[in-house]
């Protein structure tokens, strides 16, 4: 399973990703410069977070035209997976993987904390790890998270029951106070229609090396390595 | 012949996305003493240059810009304002 991190002019979580992939699950991992194109030996791709292109016009913008987001486009339409964290998921917006978009904190402020997030379901290769409904705790890291889609589209992607994760309280309840950045039904993590594209705000990257304290995180990544088998 | 073209653009949210920044600024301006402002609403202001054969070729070729890079048309509206400036 060979997982490979983009690597924008701007990014700064990549390295994180590859601690986890390589580091701690000692899987093949290669850095991808923005400018390559070659993804043929890649399982995996990782839109990581970070601020490409320092967030001009708006974030993930002018990523979208990068060459090496031409490949993960074609890479995601053959069905391969992609996971893009933070930026990384307002990327894959941008670039149409994905339905809807993320616009600025309801409160204005940069947020970096620590929240509860409710698992959805557990039957697609990224959750399988987690229970469905299980609470986690994962990091948050940004300033423009709240997510956002007009009603007809958000109306189909709770009918295709396409998000993986949403922001909670500790008991998994959706109170209007947990809601950290004003998201659309707490959204924040979504699926593509198939299944192979998740796009995410919080960093499970940041919850995986018990060093840091917590780990719910790790699951996500380990989930992905259960799935290969299945898809080849 | 072809015509250079000063293109202004103006980028804007959709109405129904919120603004919690243009929130703010009415805040200050009623701090300010303006308490009636009634909504403030915050966009983007571009100003390209282009050469082109004629408006029409313009016009097109800065819709596809706007829809796929100047403006998210998820979440934003745009308006586009054209002057010839010369003619090449």
């Amino acid at each position: 399973m060979k997982f490979g991190v983009l690597v924008f002019p701007g990014s700064n979580c990549d390295r994180d990703i590859v601690w986890v992939t390589q580091g701690l699950l000692n899987q093949p991992t290669r850095m991808i410069w923005h400018e390559d194109s070659d993804l043929s030996d890649i399982d995996v791709v990782v839109v990581p977070g970070g601020f490409s292109y320092g967030d001009y016009l708006r974030c993930g913008a002018i990523a979208r035209f990068s060459p090496v987001m031409r490949s993960t486009i074609e890479h995601a339409n053959a069905g391969k997976l992609v996971l893009g964290i933070c930026n990384g998921f307002q990327v894959l917006t941008e670039a149409g993987l994905l339905p809807g978009a993320l616009v600025r904190n309801r409160d204005l402020h940069f947020i970096c904390d620590r929240v509860p997030l409710r698992v959805e379901r557990n039957d697609l290769i990224w959750t399988q790890n987690y229970e469905k409904g299980q609470v986690i705790e994962i990091p948050i890291a940004h300033g423009e998270g709240s997510y956002y889609a007009d009603a007809d589209t958000l109306k189909s992607i709770e009918d295709n029951n396409q998000v993986l994760f949403r922001y909670c309280d500790p008991s998994g309840n959706l109170t209007s106070e947990s809601n950290p950045n004003g998201s659309l039904n707490h959204i924040a993590g979504i699926c593509n229609r198939q299944g192979n594209v998740l796009g995410m705000m919080p960093h499970p990257e940041r919850a995986s090396d018990r060093k840091l304290g917590c780990v719910d995180g790790l699951a996500l990544f380990e989930s992905i390595l259960k799935a290969v088998p299945a898809l080849v | 012949m072809s015509q250079k073209f000063q293109a202004q653009i103006y980028v804007t949210l959709r109405p129904s996305v919120l603004d919690p920044a243009g929130t703010a600024v009415q805040s200050g301006l009623a701090h300010m003493g303006y308490s009636n402002v009634e909504q403030v609403r915050i966009g983007k202001y571009v100003e390209l240059s282009l050469t082109a054969e004629n408006e029409t070729t313009a016009r097109e070729q800065l819709d596809v810009i706007c829809d796929q890079l100047l403006a998210n048309p998820v979440i934003e509206n745009y308006r586009i304002e054209l002057q010839v400036l010369a003619q090449v």
